[in-house]
């Protein structure tokens, strides 16, 4: 008998939504001992329908037909008072983000003691062991120390233990895991993934894992289910989907992909250098008035260099300073030593006055493109503000506006309207389009294309690449992805704690990586040894 | 921790200083003439002016304030030129009443607007949600001393629940002195449950909408619980903030609802001596004022260690 078996659901949307239903006659089924991936873009429903099945969906949301079978047990209409008895005992999850899920103000073990309190009858000390073994089972270290912690105290794939931790503690028959690892750097999550599936194996748990990483499902998935706008357009063995996938939009996305292998572009090695760093340091200094202060390096000794018409890019994991050496090329923090030579002058310490000039000619796309264009002013504004702030005649700015909405693909006409009128894809297009409005020579992509869907970050990749090419501009591309590094740089410096291990041509630096940090984070990359379909 | 509390309580002697100084020359500086009024209507000047000497007032408005303070430093406040006593005797008579009733006031406006709050949220845009969003409108605008005539009109007067006005000291029983104490305090607080439950209702809402709400759902635990232990919790430093600038804004409703109610209390004390330009006893209030204003916030300031262990001083 089958775990979950969800049959035709079908999950209304609220009037204003852009389409009927959240979930259009979805169904599935997850054995005991499977792990079955619902895999899709944002938008596809799969989370809202993972939501449902726990009953946690909000009452915008309702489920308006099919049936949601926990073990044999209808639960779609259940009662709330039923819906709290089967989680956390019946039916479990875990959440994307381990920084928010965990509630700040009460220690872990009493967040985990919690789950036992409601749901056993098991007396203090009783309670305490099982914590304490579930803690252990979740592998992290010095579990006395970890109950009494509190959230802010652990680093994020701990904090992650400790929901999984929550979540089996009363071993549960199905596990829904709603993109557990999308916000954990690349060795954490390979170590969260290997931790999910030996516990599932342990338990022969049925389990339900979200995500849109296709090759996080490579590494983890027996079955694979594909959702494209709350409609299921396929499902089937992992193998067989990802390498012969049926659905126009499963090839799709599957092609969307980038691979890990560099692409095999020849870098001219006498094109004029655009930017280079010396000895590029930033330290923070933690004050406290009681202790002696601390430094606290987020950057040390970075040499790079970026050619025009070549790509140079960074990569790194969370706290690496990959951020921090990006904001110290664009001046938008002061390094604290180093030199930063754009053309030949060094804008390092250049006061702020002298620094203006120098400004246009660096110019930075950043990572959410939901924040970082205001949303009271129209995109036009946005897009010619800089221009006209460097004396840019207004009627020579909007013609230059509408050129660059042409370059970056999108309507022209769309100029007098508002960022909320955009997707993410479009509105990161339109932050390029504003950068490009400076004519830069050097153009800074903070993590630009992390936060979009893997078909509309091919696309951006491919403006990208498209623009480099036509203006000849210099990139340098901030990523904590590999794959995407392998498709777009010429180079590669790999960071780790502030320092750059490694720093080559990209062909060398994927194809024979010598320093061990390097070699662990391409180990970690999710699905490396899979080979997907072809695009 | 300890050096943080140190240092705040450092911080308050120049926040005094200031106080001192400009209570000291307003008094001085405003028309009114504390020897004319003691010496009364048909005083002649002479009389004015021996009073005025036996005061030290003829003496320089510098001069005036370096006695003062330097009486000051020695723990001298003074002697009331109007009640003829020491003013620290003076104020440790009023101060019961006082503390009594900003104690209650609040007390009863924390039990009754943190819960009213915390059911909004959870209600919200429900009809519960929408009857508290404008009995608060209603509870800002109504002036305490409307609020107060319209209660003793309703309550002591048609209802002859509680007494209309006056004081029983806690020295001569507690249920009397809580008697006469509830109905001033109730009028007090309406205002404060209006600010406490609108800030409770923003921050619970907030806090409602954090995945760590979701994750209290997921592991089946009764809304009460997810409500209270999580939500509530996460809500608590907005709350104590705007309880303390309660605590502090309550100094002046003190004054009037002491008036309407006939309290003999700090804010009755003040009030007259104000009108009688007694100097030493309008000083000697205010610094006690301000200070205890320094103090609750804070204690606030401390509070937010309890509530956020993300908070370290």
């Amino acid at each position: 008998m089958s775990v979950l078996e969800v049959r035709d659901l079908t999950i209304a949307l609220p009037r204003y939504a852009d389409r009927a239903q959240a979930a259009s006659r979805v169904s599935f089924s997850v054995a005991r001992g499977e792990i079955l991936c619902l895999v899709g873009e944002s938008g596809s429903g799969k989370s809202v329908i993972a939501q449902s099945v726990m009953g946690l969906l909000p009452r915008n949301l309702p489920v308006t037909g099919g049936a949601i079978v926990l073990q044999g047990e209808d639960i779609t209409h259940a009662s709330q008072q039923r819906l709290r008895e089967l989680r956390a005992t019946r039916m479990s999850m875990v959440f994307q983000e381990p920084m928010t899920a965990l509630n700040p103000v009460m220690r872990c073990g009493a967040q985990l003691d919690e789950v036992l309190r409601e749901h056993t009858a098991l007396a203090g000390a009783e309670r305490r062991r099982r914590i304490l073994d579930i803690v252990r089972e979740v592998r992290l270290p010095d579990p006395e120390r970890m109950v009494e912690s509190y959230p802010h105290q652990l680093s994020g794939g701990q904090r992650q233990r400790i929901m999984i931790g929550m979540a089996l503690l009363l071993e549960p028959a199905l596990l829904i895991a709603d993109e557990p690892t999308t916000a954990l750097d690349v060795t954490t999550q390979a170590q969260i993934l290997r931790l999910i599936q030996d516990l599932q194996a342990r338990h022969g748990m049925g389990v339900l894992f979200i995500t849109h990483d296709f090759g996080v499902v490579a590494e983890i998935a027996h079955r694979v289910a594909v959702l494209r706008l709350g409609e299921l357009v396929e499902i089937g063995a992992r193998d067989e989907v990802l390498k012969r996938p049926r659905h126009d939009y499963t090839k799709m996305l599957i092609g969307s992909v980038p691979t890990l292998k560099p692409h095999a572009r020849p870098a001219d090695g006498t094109a004029p250098v655009v930017l280079a760093t010396r000895g590029l340091s930033k330290t923070y200094r933690d004050r406290s008035w009681l202790s002696r202060h601390r430094d606290v390096p987020a950057a040390l000794d970075v040499n790079l260099e970026v050619r025009k018409g070549q790509t140079l890019g960074i990569v790194g994991e969370s706290g690496s300073g990959k951020s921090t050496v990006a904001r110290c090329i664009v001046r938008l923090i002061d390094p604290s030593s180093g030199a930063v030579v754009i053309h030949g002058e060094d804008i390092a310490a250049l006061p702020h006055r002298r620094l203006q000039p120098m400004r246009r000619r660096v110019q930075i796309v950043f990572q959410d493109p939901y924040r970082s264009l205001n949303p009271r002013r129209k995109v036009l504004d946005a897009i010619i503000e800089g221009p006209l702030n460097y004396g840019t005649p207004r009627a020579a700015a909007v013609l230059r506006a509408r050129k660059l909405m042409e370059l970056v693909r999108m309507d022209p006409e769309s100029l007098d309207r508002y960022p909320h009128q955009f997707s993410g894809g479009q509105r990161q297009r339109i932050c390029i389009a504003r950068a490009l409005a400076m004519e830069p020579e050097l153009l800074v992509a903070d993590e630009a294309v992390s936060a979009l869907d893997v078909s509309v970050q091919a696309q951006v990749l491919e403006l990208l690449e498209e623009i480099r090419e036509r203006l000849h501009l210099a990139m340098l591309f901030i990523t904590h992805d590999l794959r995407v590094a392998a498709q777009v740089c010429d180079h590669v410096a790999v960071m780790s704690q502030g320092r750059v291990v490694e720093y080559g041509p990209a062909a060398q630096v994927f194809g024979a990586p010598r320093h061990d940090y390097t070699r662990a984070l391409f180990e970690a990359a999710p699905g490396r040894h899979f080979d997907f379909a072809p695009a | 921790m300890y050096t943080f509390i140190a240092r705040r309580l450092l911080s308050t002697i120049p926040v005094l200083l200031v106080v001192a100084v400009l209570i000291f020359l307003m008094l001085r500086l405003t028309p009114g003439d504390p020897a004319a009024i003691l010496a009364g209507d048909a005083a002649s000047s002479e009389q004015i002016a021996e009073i005025r000497k036996s005061l030290g007032l003829d003496r320089s408005i510098p001069v005036q304030f370096g006695i003062w303070a330097g009486n000051l430093l020695q723990g001298e406040f003074g002697r009331s030129y109007f009640y003829k006593m020491e003013v620290t005797q003076l104020i440790a008579q009023r101060i019961e009443p006082t503390l009594a009733l900003a104690t209650l006031t609040i007390l009863i406006a924390v039990v009754v607007s943190v819960p009213l709050g915390v059911i909004a949220a959870w209600r919200f845009g429900g009809w519960f949600d929408r009857a508290l969003m404008g009995f608060s409108v209603l509870g800002f605008s109504l002036p305490v001393f409307v609020l107060a005539y319209l209660l003793i009109w309703l309550v002591s007067l048609k209802l002859g629940w509680f007494p209309v006005q006056g004081y029983k000291r806690l020295a001569e029983g507690f249920w009397p002195f809580l008697h006469h104490l509830v109905l001033p305090a109730i009028t007090l607080s309406v205002i404060y449950i209006a600010l406490i439950a609108r800030v409770t209702r923003a921050s619970v809402l907030e806090a409602l909408g954090e995945d760590y709400i979701r994750t209290a759902r997921a592991k089946g635990l009764p809304e009460a619980r997810v409500l209270v232990r999580h939500a509530l919790a996460n809500a608590a430093v907005p709350i104590a903030t705007v309880i303390g600038i309660g605590i502090a804004l309550l100094i002046g409703g003190v004054v009037v609802t002491e008036s309407v109610y006939a309290i003999p209390g700090l804010g009755r004390l003040t009030v007259d001596a104000v009108l009688a330009r007694d100097f030493p006893t309008v000083q000697a209030v205010i610094l006690l004022f301000s200070f205890a204003y320094v103090v609750v916030n804070l204690l606030v300031d401390l509070s937010y260690v309890v509530f956020d262990p993300r908070i370290r001083y």
